[in-house]
C-alpha cells in the first residue's frame, strides 16, 4: 500500500508545483527586464481562468483535436509518476524505463502535431512541420545523452541511474559533463524556450509550439498550457534525477521525505535562475540554426559516450 | 538650381502655387507622361501623385505629380474634362505610381490609362464600383449600401507552394492589415499586402473643416506622428496664406519634432529586438520612452503633444524651468541610451538575427522611391530637414545618417544614430532658443490657391498639398496627405523576398510603417 501513497503524493506535488515553477521563471524574467512581476501564482490563475471559459471549436475539428489535450495532459501526469522526483523507488519507475519515457513524450508530440494540422489553418500546419523538424533531431540526441549515463549505471531505468549517481564517489566524470551539456541544449529545444522557441511571443509567424495550439480555447487550452508547464518541470526533474540526484528520498521516513521536498525546491530555484539567465541574454535564433544547435547537442552526447569508453 | 524644370520645355510656372520656390507647371493631359519620361531620364523621384475634383472651379478633374531631385521639388499638373476623366498612367515609368494610381482610380474615379493592375486600393470591394468618395458629388453624410465583391489575389502556383494568410487582425496591439505570403517550405516567394482596413475618409473630412480644425485632424492621421503631420499641414496652410510664424514658434516646433522622433525611435529599437525574442531591450527602451512621454505631458499638456501646433505657431510656450528640465532629461537619456546601445551592439545573438535580414538594395530603394529611415538605410541621401529647412534647421544642421546595407541591422542603426543626433539638436535648440511670441496672426487663405509642405517626420518625408476652395467658402477644396508609409509599404514586399517566413515580423518592425497614415 505504502508505495502507492508515495506515488500519489509525488504526482500531486508535480501537478501543483509545475505552474509555480513557471511562475518563478516568469517572475525572475520580469525582474531581470526591470519590470514588476505578477507573482508566483499567476500561471495558476491563468489555468483557473481558462477552465472557466467556453470552448470554441473549429467547424472542421475532428476527434483528434478534441482528444489531444486529454492525451497530452495524461502523458505528462504519467511521466510525473515515472521520474524519480521525490522518491527513488516508485512502482511506476520499475514499469517504465527512460526509453519508454521518451516514447511517451513522442506520443504526445505526435498527437499535438496532428491536432495542429487537423483544423486546417496555415499556422497549425506551419507549427507542426517546424515541431517535427526539431523533434526528429532532439529525440535521438536526448537518447544519446541519457545512454551515456546508463552506460555508467548499466541500466536504462531512471531509478537505477539515480541510485548509481548518488552512491558513486564525488568525482567529475568527463562523460557526465558532456552528457549534461547535451542534455541542457536538448531541454531548451524540447520545452520550447529561447533561443529555440519563444513561449511568450504573440507573433504567429515565428511560433513553433504555440502555432500548433493557436486554435485551442477553454479547458482544452488550460490542459495544453498545464501540460506545457508540466513538460518543462519534468524535463528539469529528469536532469535533476540523472545529474544532481542528491537529496532524493531513498527511505520512507518523514525526514527523508521532507528533505527531499526541500532539496527539490532549492534545485528548482537554481534551475529557474539558469533558464532565465539564458533567456534574458540571448535572442531567439533563426529557425534554420536549430538543426545546427541540436547537432551540437548530439555531438556532445556522442563525445560523452566516447569519453566513457576511452577515459573511464 | 532649376535643373528639374529645365527638363521640360515651353512650360510656364503657375502662380497660384505656394511656396514660390516650388514651381507648379500646367501641361496638357497627353504630355503628362512625356514629362514623367523626362523626369525619369533626369533621375528624379516621383514623390506623390494625386487627383483633384475641380468641378467647383469648372475645370473638371486635375491630376498632379510631384517630383524631387536633390531636394528640389516640382509639381506637374494636367486637367481632364469632367465627362472623360482619364490620364496616361505613369506606373511603367515610376513603380511608386502603381499604388498612387490605384488609389486615384478607386477613390476619385479618374482612370489611369495603361495601368497594369486596376484592382481597388484602400477602397474595399464591399463598396459599389461607382462610389468615388473624393468626388464633390459624393455625399459623405449618407451611408452607402454594401455590395458583394471579390478581391483577386496574386496567386503563385506549383508543387509544394502554399499560402499563409495573416491578418487583418493581429495578435499584438498593432493596426490591421492583411499579408498574404506564398511560400515554399519556409522560403517566401511572394508577399502581397492589402491595406485599407483603417480607411476613415480623412482626405474627404478635411474638405468640411475650417483651416484651424484641419490642424487637429492632421494630428490624427497617424497618432505616433502627430507633430510631424500637423506641422506639415500648418506649413502648407501658412504657405498659402503667406503667414510667417515667429522665430520662437519655429524653434519650439523643431523641439517637438525631435522629441517625437526620439520617442518613436526608442520604441522601435526595443520592438525590433523583441521580435527576435530579446524582450529585455523592449522593456528597457520603454522605460526611456515613458520618461519622455511623461515630461511631454508635464510641459506640453499631452503625452504625444497632440494639437500643440496650430497654423501660425504653437499653443504652448516653454518656460525657463521647462527648458532646464528637458536639458537634464537629455543628459540622463543620453547616458542610459548609450548603455543600451552597447548591449545592443555587443549581443551577437541579436545582431546575427538582424544582419542580412530583409535586405532592400540601394538600386531597389531608388526604383521604388522609398523615403525616410528606410531610404537612408539603403543608401539614399534624403532628409527634408536638410533639403527644405525651416529655422532652426538652417543653423543647427542635422547630420544625415546614410548606410548602404539595407538590412534590418542598418535600419536599426540609422535609428540609433538619429536618436543621438536628435538629442544633440534638442540641446542646441534649448541653449539658443530665441525670445518672442509663439504664434502669429493667421489670416484665412485666399481662394483657389495651393500650398505644399514637406516635413521630415520620424518615418520620413511627410507631404501635404492643400488647395483652397472658392471665394466666400473659405474652406479646403482638397487636402492630399502623403505619409512615408504610402510609398514604403511596397518596399517591404520586396525586402522580404528570399527571406524565411519567421523573419517577416522583424523585417516588418524594422520598416514599421503606419497603416492609418497609408489608409487615410
Amino acid at each position: 500500500m505504502y508505495p502507492y501513497i508515495m506515488e500519489t503524493i509525488q504526482i500531486i506535488i508535480v501537478l501543483l508545483l509545475a505552474p509555480i515553477f513557471v511562475g518563478w521563471i516568469r517572475c525572475l524574467k520580469c525582474w531581470m527586464q526591470g519590470r514588476s512581476a505578477p507573482g508566483l501564482l499567476q500561471p495558476w490563475r491563468d489555468i483557473a481562468r481558462l477552465f472557466g471559459k467556453d470552448i470554441i471549436l473549429a467547424e472542421n475539428a475532428s476527434w483528434i483535436f478534441r482528444f489531444t489535450p486529454y492525451l497530452v495532459f495524461s502523458v505528462c501526469v504519467l511521466a510525473g509518476g515515472i521520474i524519480p522526483i521525490l522518491f527513488k523507488e516508485l512502482p511506476l519507475c520499475a514499469a517504465a524505463d527512460v526509453i519508454a519515457l521518451v516514447a511517451l513524450f513522442a506520443l504526445a508530440r505526435f498527437f499535438i502535431a496532428l491536432a495542429g494540422m487537423d483544423i486546417g489553418t496555415a499556422f497549425g500546419g506551419m507549427g507542426s512541420s517546424r515541431e517535427m523538424m526539431i523533434a526528429s533531431l532532439a529525440e535521438p540526441a536526448m537518447l544519446m545523452a541519457i545512454f551515456t549515463v546508463s552506460l555508467l549505471s548499466h541500466s536504462t531505468s531512471l531509478s537505477q541511474m539515480t541510485h548509481v549517481v548518488i552512491y558513486q564517489s564525488l568525482f567529475i566524470r568527463p562523460s557526465m559533463a558532456f552528457a549534461l551539456t547535451a542534455f541542457i541544449l536538448i531541454v531548451i529545444a524540447e520545452t520550447g524556450r529561447i533561443p529555440v522557441d519563444n513561449p511568450a511571443t504573440h507573433l504567429e509567424l515565428t511560433m513553433i509550439h504555440e502555432a500548433m495550439v493557436l486554435e485551442y480555447s477553454g479547458r482544452h487550452l488550460a490542459l495544453i498550457e498545464w501540460a506545457g508547464m508540466l513538460k518543462l518541470f519534468l524535463f528539469t526533474t529528469i536532469g535533476i534525477a540523472i545529474f544532481f540526484p542528491w537529496g532524493i528520498a531513498s527511505s520512507n521516513s518523514m525526514t527523508a521525505i521532507l528533505l527531499s521536498i526541500v532539496s527539490l525546491i532549492i534545485k528548482l530555484l537554481v534551475a529557474g535562475i539558469s533558464i532565465v539567465l539564458i533567456e534574458t541574454g540571448l535572442a531567439k535564433m533563426r529557425i534554420f540554426r536549430v538543426p545546427e544547435f541540436l547537432g551540437i547537442a548530439f555531438l556532445f552526447a556522442t563525445l560523452g559516450m566516447l569519453s566513457y569508453f576511452i577515459l573511464e | 538650381m532649376r535643373s528639374l524644370i529645365d527638363n521640360i520645355i515651353k512650360v510656364e510656372p503657375d502662380k497660384s502655387q505656394y511656396p514660390e520656390d516650388i514651381p507648379s507647371c500646367l501641361v496638357d493631359r497627353e504630355a503628362f507622361r512625356d514629362v514623367a519620361k523626362a523626369m525619369k531620364a533626369g533621375k528624379a523621384r516621383l514623390v506623390a501623385e494625386w487627383a483633384t475634383d475641380e468641378t467647383l472651379f469648372a475645370r473638371g478633374f486635375g491630376i498632379y505629380a510631384c517630383y524631387e531631385k536633390n531636394g528640389e521639388y516640382l509639381i506637374i499638373k494636367a486637367y481632364m474634362p469632367e465627362e472623360d476623366p482619364t490620364f496616361p498612367s505613369l506606373t511603367k515609368k515610376f513603380v511608386s505610381a502603381y499604388r498612387f494610381e490605384r488609389q486615384i482610380n478607386s477613390l476619385m474615379g479618374v482612370i489611369p490609362v495603361g495601368h497594369p493592375d486596376l484592382r481597388p486600393w484602400i477602397k474595399h470591394e464591399d463598396w459599389p464600383d461607382n462610389a468615388y468618395p473624393l468626388r464633390k458629388s459624393f455625399d459623405a453624410s449618407q451611408s452607402i449600401t454594401r455590395v458583394r465583391g471579390k478581391y483577386p489575389w496574386i496567386t503563385v502556383g506549383g508543387e509544394g507552394c502554399y499560402e499563409i494568410p495573416v491578418g487583418p487582425v493581429h495578435a499584438g496591439i498593432i493596426e490591421p492589415g492583411h499579408f498574404r505570403f506564398s511560400a515554399v517550405g519556409e522560403d517566401v516567394i511572394n508577399l502581397e499586402a492589402r491595406l485599407g482596413y483603417t480607411h476613415k475618409g480623412i482626405e474627404k473630412r478635411f474638405e468640411s473643416l475650417s483651416w484651424e480644425e484641419g490642424a487637429r485632424l492632421a494630428g490624427r492621421v497617424s497618432g505616433d506622428t502627430t507633430i510631424a503631420h500637423s506641422l506639415s499641414y500648418c506649413q502648407a496652410v501658412e504657405a498659402i496664406s503667406e503667414c510667417q510664424p515667429p522665430e520662437r514658434a519655429l524653434w519650439l516646433r523643431a523641439l517637438l519634432l525631435e522629441r517625437e522622433r526620439i520617442a518613436n525611435h526608442l520604441w522601435d529599437l526595443g520592438a525590433i529586438a523583441n521580435d527576435v525574442g530579446f524582450a529585455f531591450m523592449l522593456y528597457q527602451m520603454s522605460i526611456l520612452k515613458e520618461r519622455l512621454m511623461r515630461t511631454n505631458n508635464k510641459l506640453f499638456g499631452h503625452r504625444f503633444m497632440m494639437d500643440r501646433i496650430i497654423p501660425g505657431g504653437v499653443t504652448t510656450d516653454l518656460t525657463q524651468e521647462g527648458g532646464k528640465m528637458i536639458l537634464s532629461e537629455m543628459d540622463w537619456l543620453s547616458k542610459e541610451f548609450e548603455r543600451l546601445v552597447t548591449i545592443y551592439d555587443r549581443n551577437s545573438s541579436l545582431t546575427e538575427r538582424m544582419t542580412g535580414t530583409g535586405i532592400l538594395l540601394p538600386d531597389k530603394a531608388l526604383e521604388l522611391g522609398v523615403v525616410g529611415i528606410v531610404a537612408r538605410a539603403s543608401g539614399q541621401k534624403m532628409d527634408c530637414r536638410l533639403t527644405c529647412p525651416f529655422p532652426p534647421y538652417d543653423q543647427i544642421i542635422p547630420k544625415m545618417i546614410v548606410l548602404g546595407a539595407g538590412d534590418v541591422y542598418s535600419r536599426a542603426w540609422v535609428r540609433i544614430e538619429e536618436t543621438r543626433e536628435s538629442i544633440r539638436i534638442i540641446q542646441e535648440i534649448l541653449n539658443n532658443l530665441p525670445d518672442g511670441s509663439i504664434a502669429a496672426r493667421f489670416n484665412q487663405p485666399p481662394p483657389d490657391r495651393a500650398g505644399i509642405a514637406m516635413v521630415e517626420g520620424w518615418r520620413g518625408e511627410i507631404i501635404y498639398w492643400i488647395q483652397s476652395g472658392l471665394a466666400g467658402g473659405g474652406k479646403i477644396n482638397r487636402c492630399m496627405v502623403r505619409d512615408p508609409s504610402s510609398v514604403n509599404w511596397l518596399a517591404l514586399e520586396y525586402a522580404i523576398l528570399g527571406n524565411i517566413v519567421p523573419d517577416f515580423p522583424v523585417c516588418n518592425k524594422s520598416f514599421n510603417q503606419s497603416y492609418s497614415g497609408c489608409d487615410l
